[in-house]
């Protein structure tokens, strides 16, 4: 295992080791250090709502099970028999009384507690685990559930810092703020490391290259149609159009990067440009009723704030603006999966959603024209650093030109500076050297 | 009977070698001009408006697919994937005057980049007579494995 010395000389101020992303030794230790440390992202309390709700996902590689306790209290719980080691729950979500383990009966209540033990005389009563084991640190902030598997950290709030305003605008965007996971679930995968999605998300030099293809066809095909005449393909062609923005766009977007690695980027795109713009009568009904339960100035706030992705670091990207979230699951140095979900803002026009399908499919779909072509690069990228003949990848693109900002942000020179990867790779030591 | 069992049979032939064969633009010009071709991303979906779909195209958007599949820098589409469709068990299920629908079962065998990769599917169309033969009027292909986890799509069912 790479000693702290020899895992500070992997990552430099402008250029990172291929081995980050390559060595199977440093991905085991990504798992405890970073996976293991940080608050992940594990999902939207309107996964469980009522007491019982239950949902299985992944922490890094942890399986586990995170469920409504009571009204008020969530527990995250590792998805594994205490007694010989199943998996208590495999069915994705439901609603339980009980997590009874399929092989000898087993079973748990809501907060993970072992309630019933068969051949009970068997047993020293007094050793038998008390039950599933807990996830030491749970918390939501907005409706958002996080957790961390360590004991003890920096609290949420501390750790989101600035970057606690992109789920602000996530919700704040739903009347009434009451949104839900809804619309299925892609769960994308590719042969390559975790951390190329995580800084892919807020490239802007990549698109020109990586979707040229995608934006040749959008270019080529029919005109969207105006406010009230919109046509089913127009989300499609108007997001893979925007992708060929001209360079210009690019370096004018807002890029910042937080002290634990958060990024986001503004000013990419008004609903104008894509999803039901400004002018359709879907767009100003949900204007309309912004604006009654908030006021027109306070609804017009929030209408102005553009947000493109938002990156969580180390486990999730995020559009607060087309309300859609990925959280990202590393399964070994060189496999990743995505789960994305999309939300309903309950209170909105039923058509806001049928938008936020549309445009699901077209950015996250696992056969979308765009994606497939990410996947594509980072599967490239992956076999590139397999190669030991270049033990460098550049990550210099404004470095030394960012600009330090109140609260430890750092935003880039220009909306191509690849000042959220350096910030991501700063966190990345921190968790690693701890 | 064997006549229209016949037809239904050699048209769904017809289509998986079109794309076997790569002759993509030809196999565009099987579809209805409203016509949709969907892959649903759920078992037993209904929608494709409120559920998102692996993939969910009108007639303009397959066209697009097409074309991009000829760009040059379609990085996940050039080369092409070499297919092979086998469809089997197909059966009429129901017919007007105008339409015909058919079940049928797809194994599919893609290639690229030193990877095969197996899939398999129930599949539904709506067919539009047009004198002798069909246009495809909706193309559904529910994959067995959906709702699991899948690298990238870049090939035509």
């Amino acid at each position: 295992m790479a000693a702290d010395e020899q895992l500070t000389m992997l990552v430099q101020p402008d250029r990172v080791h291929r081995s980050v992303y390559a060595d199977p030794a440093i991905f085991d230790l990504e798992m405890e250090r970073i996976f293991g440390r940080a608050w992940l992202v594990l999902g939207h309390e309107s996964q469980a709502r009522n007491p019982g709700d239950y949902f299985t996902t992944r922490m890094g590689r942890e399986p586990v099970l995170v469920v409504r306790k009571t009204t008020e209290e969530l527990a995250v719980l590792i998805n594994r028999c205490v007694h010989r080691g199943a998996l208590v729950c495999t069915e994705g979500r439901g609603n339980v009384e009980r997590f009874v383990c399929p092989y000898h009966g087993w079973s748990y209540d809501r907060g993970g507690i072992l309630q019933v033990v068969p051949f009970a005389s068997g047993y020293d009563k007094d050793k038998l685990p008390e039950g599933l084991k807990a996830v030491p640190r749970v918390a939501v902030y907005r409706g958002f559930i996080f957790a961390s598997l360590a004991k003890s950290g920096p609290g949420l709030e501390e750790f989101l810092g600035p970057a606690k305003a992109s789920f602000d605008d996530f919700v704040d965007r739903a009347p009434g703020g009451e949104l839900e996971v809804a619309g299925g679930v892609f769960k994308h995968a590719y042969n390559g490391n975790w951390k190329l999605m995580l800084e892919n998300h807020l490239d802007g030099a990549h698109p020109a290259w990586v979707h040229a293809s995608s934006v040749a066809v959008a270019r080529g095909a029919p005109e969207p149609g105006g406010p009230g005449q919109e046509h089913y393909y127009d989300i499609a062609v108007r997001q893979m159009r925007q992708n060929g923005a001209p360079d210009a766009v690019w370096e004018a977007i807002g890029l910042w990067a937080t002290p634990y690695g958060h990024a986001y980027m503004g000013d990419y795109h008004s609903d104008e440009r894509l999803v039901a713009g400004m002018g359709s009568p879907v767009f100003e009904e949900y204007r309309k009723q912004l604006a009654g339960r908030l006021g027109a100035k306070e609804a017009d706030r929030i209408l102005r704030v553009t947000l493109w992705n938002t990156v969580i670091y180390p486990n999730c990207s995020f559009m607060s603006q087309f309300r859609q979230l990925r959280i990202l699951h590393p399964v070994a140095v060189d496999r990743s999966v995505a789960y994305t979900y999309s939300f309903r803002m309950k209170k909105a026009p039923a058509q806001m959603f049928r938008d936020t399908v549309a445009f699901a499919n077209v950015v996250n779909g696992t056969g979308s024209w765009v994606l497939t072509d990410d996947l594509e690069v980072y599967e490239r990228i992956q076999k590139g650093f397999a190669s030991g003949a270049v033990d460098w990848a550049y990550i210099g693109r404004g470095h030394g030109r960012d600009a330090d900002e109140p609260h430890g942000v750092r935003r880039g020179a220009t909306g191509t500076s690849e000042v959220y990867i350096r910030a991501q790779f700063a966190a990345w030591l921190r968790y690693m050297s701890q | 009977m064997n006549g229209k069992q016949f037809r239904v049979e050699q048209f769904l032939y017809h289509e998986a070698r079109l794309l076997d064969t790569q002759q993509l633009e030809a196999w565009l010009e099987l579809f209805t001009e409203d016509a949709t071709y969907w892959l649903p991303l759920e078992q037993g979906q209904k929608d494709a408006l409120e559920t998102s779909s692996l993939v969910h195209d009108d007639r303009t958007l397959l066209a697009l697919r097409v074309r991009q599949a000829r760009h040059p820098r379609a990085h996940a589409r050039q080369p092409l994937a070499r297919t092979v469709h086998q469809v089997g068990n197909v059966m009429v299920l129901s017919e007007s005057s105008s339409e015909v629908r058919v079940a049928s079962t797809l194994q599919l065998v893609e290639f690229r980049s030193e990877r095969q990769r197996l899939w398999a599917a129930l599949v539904e169309h709506r067919l539009q007579r047009t004198g002798e033969t069909f246009k495809i009027a909706h193309k559904r292909v529910d994959l067995a494995n959906s709702e699991g986890e899948l690298d990238g799509i870049a090939i035509l069912f």
